[in-house]
């Protein structure tokens, strides 16, 4: 049987970027909750309607731990919409999602931020916005050693090799017509959608979102092959094209 | 207006000055006229390569200086009269050479000769780049290793960025001139093929010259190997290396392809 659809409308699916509020706690986590408390009292409502993003990168920490701070900090009506620089193995199921590549603001930008009380603010809907165009980049030449081809609008595409020495580092995903001998990174900006294709990988690195791959660690089967790699959670895939 | 030629490569060592000499020497046997300009100011060797060491007295640094005329710095060759040689400084700075100088310079010679080849120091500093500046051709030598390969790949590059030709829009010619290659070795995997350098390079070929003594001692002697010793293999294959430069179309043989008697006895597979 076939599906029907009901509705050629496609779902949009976009990215948005928000200011979030970091917060890094030190342990005795006890302490740590009193100061906030402190803090608090002081400046009344500063976390309410904010997203709070949880940095436990370097505390040591395990799961049930975890877990108790999230619920003291939902007390205090502080909801952590993601937890930055936690070992996989301590999140579960029911926990904020984990976040990665946050950018560092200056504390300026945080205070200036309104608070913003969600609840009461007459939410407009928002008007449509124009798709943003999205661009490709093609280079009709081989991409010679020492040169760097840096597109994070879009897909890079290259009729002809890229050198060893050479870098391709794309927002999307890097197709190469050619020998991949220097570097290809596709989703620089966060991509893990993006993928790389070469004729021939001969490649010193490959990197899909911040996730790399060195020449010593690919099969050496793939080796000289036609590939294309992809990223499945934390590690990097790659296998022959036909 | 004569064809600037830049013979260059990035790595040092590959054999630079002694293809600007035989290659200078054998175009200057057509009847052409032709100069060869030394830009490796501070470790200058065309003149040796050339045999003119003791006739230098002004060079490409006092024309630039306007210290002298053009037509006092230049050399002409003592077996070929029409070859020259604009010697390049010892002495001097290479901060000397300066990019309207080197303009001027060009030009002028242009006006006059057929043929301007210009031996670029290595590396990919500004020396290397005043010599490709103004080029119309490059003359990327290339020895069959892969340090040499990747440099030349780099230098070729430059070639596309930062030459007057790229600026305006123009494609560069370029042109890949295999030195030093000894087909023996590379059957053996010492050295790469032929067809890999190209595969990796993607440029024309514009000629494989072997692995000989016979350019050793043709520049030990002071003297182009083109003219030094015309019958020996790699003055031919330069000379046939000019021949193209200069629009034939000949095809290329590489070099050890004829099988010799010990490659006949032994059995060896030629590529």
């Amino acid at each position: 049987m076939t599906k029907v659809l009901t509705d050629a409308r496609s779902i949009r699916i976009k990215g948005r970027s928000f200011l979030a509020v970091v917060l890094s706690p030190d342990l005795p986590v006890d302490e740590w909750l009193t100061r906030l408390d402190d803090l608090a009292s002081r400046s009344a409502g500063f976390f309410l309607g904010r997203p709070v993003v949880l940095d436990v990168t370097d505390l040591e920490i395990n799961r049930t731990q975890l877990m108790e701070l999230i619920g003291e900090l939902s007390n205090r009506n502080v909801s952590i919409m993601g937890i930055e620089g936690a070992r996989p193995s301590i999140l579960g199921p029911g926990m904020p999602p984990a976040l990665k590549g946050g950018r560092p603001v200056s504390d300026e930008a945080v205070a200036k931020e309104p608070i913003i009380e969600l609840r009461n603010s007459d939410v407009k809907p928002a008007a449509p916005e124009a798709r943003a165009v999205l661009q490709s980049l093609v280079i009709r030449e081989p991409v010679r050693s020492g040169q760097s081809v840096i597109f994070p609008e879009g897909d890079v595409t290259v009729i002809g090799s890229v050198a060893s020495g050479a870098e391709i580092i794309a927002g999307g995903s890097v197709h190469i017509y050619g020998a991949l001998r220097g570097r290809a990174m596709a989703g620089s900006i966060g991509n893990t959608a993006a993928r790389i294709f070469c004729r021939k990988l001969e490649a010193e690195l490959v990197a899909i979102d911040g996730i790399y791959k060195m020449a010593e660690d690919m099969a050496p089967g793939l080796r000289g092959q036609p590939v294309q790699c992809w990223l499945e959670g934390e590690a990097i895939m790659a296998e022959t094209l036909i | 207006m004569g064809k600037v030629i830049v013979v260059t490569s990035g790595k040092g060592g590959v054999g630079k000055t002694t293809s600007t000499a035989a290659l200078g020497a054998a175009l200057a046997q057509r009847n052409e006229r032709v100069v060869v300009v030394d830009f490796d100011v501070g470790l200058r060797n065309l003149d040796l390569v050339m045999g003119a060491e003791r006739r230098v007295v002004y060079d490409l640094i006092n024309v630039i200086q306007g210290e002298a005329k053009l037509s006092q710095a230049l050399i002409r060759d003592k077996r070929l009269e029409t070859l020259f040689l604009l010697p390049a400084s010892q002495t001097r700075d290479k901060n000397n050479l300066t990019a309207e100088g080197v303009e001027r310079v060009i030009t002028e010679l242009k006006r006059v000769f057929d043929w301007v080849i210009c031996d670029s120091p290595a590396g990919i500093e500004s020396g290397a780049t005043h010599a490709m500046r103004h080029a119309d051709v490059a003359v990327v030598v290339t020895n069959p290793e892969v340090s040499s390969v990747r440099d030349s790949d780099r230098i070729i590059g430059l070639l596309d960025a930062k030459t007057v030709k790229a600026e305006r829009g123009e494609r560069m010619e370029k042109h890949l001139l295999l030195t030093r290659y000894d087909a023996s070795r590379a059957e053996r995997g010492d050295m790469l093929k032929v067809d890999d350098v190209l595969e990796i390079l993607s440029i024309p070929l514009l000629g494989i010259i072997p692995e000989s003594m016979d350019v050793l001692r043709a520049s030990n002697l002071g003297s182009p190997v083109t003219l030094a010793d015309a019958r020996s293999a790699p003055a031919m294959a330069y000379f046939d290396a000019a021949r193209r430069l200069a629009g034939e179309a000949l095809p290329i043989t590489i070099p050890g392809e004829k099988r010799g008697i010990f490659d006949k006895i032994f059995g060896r597979k030629a590529a």
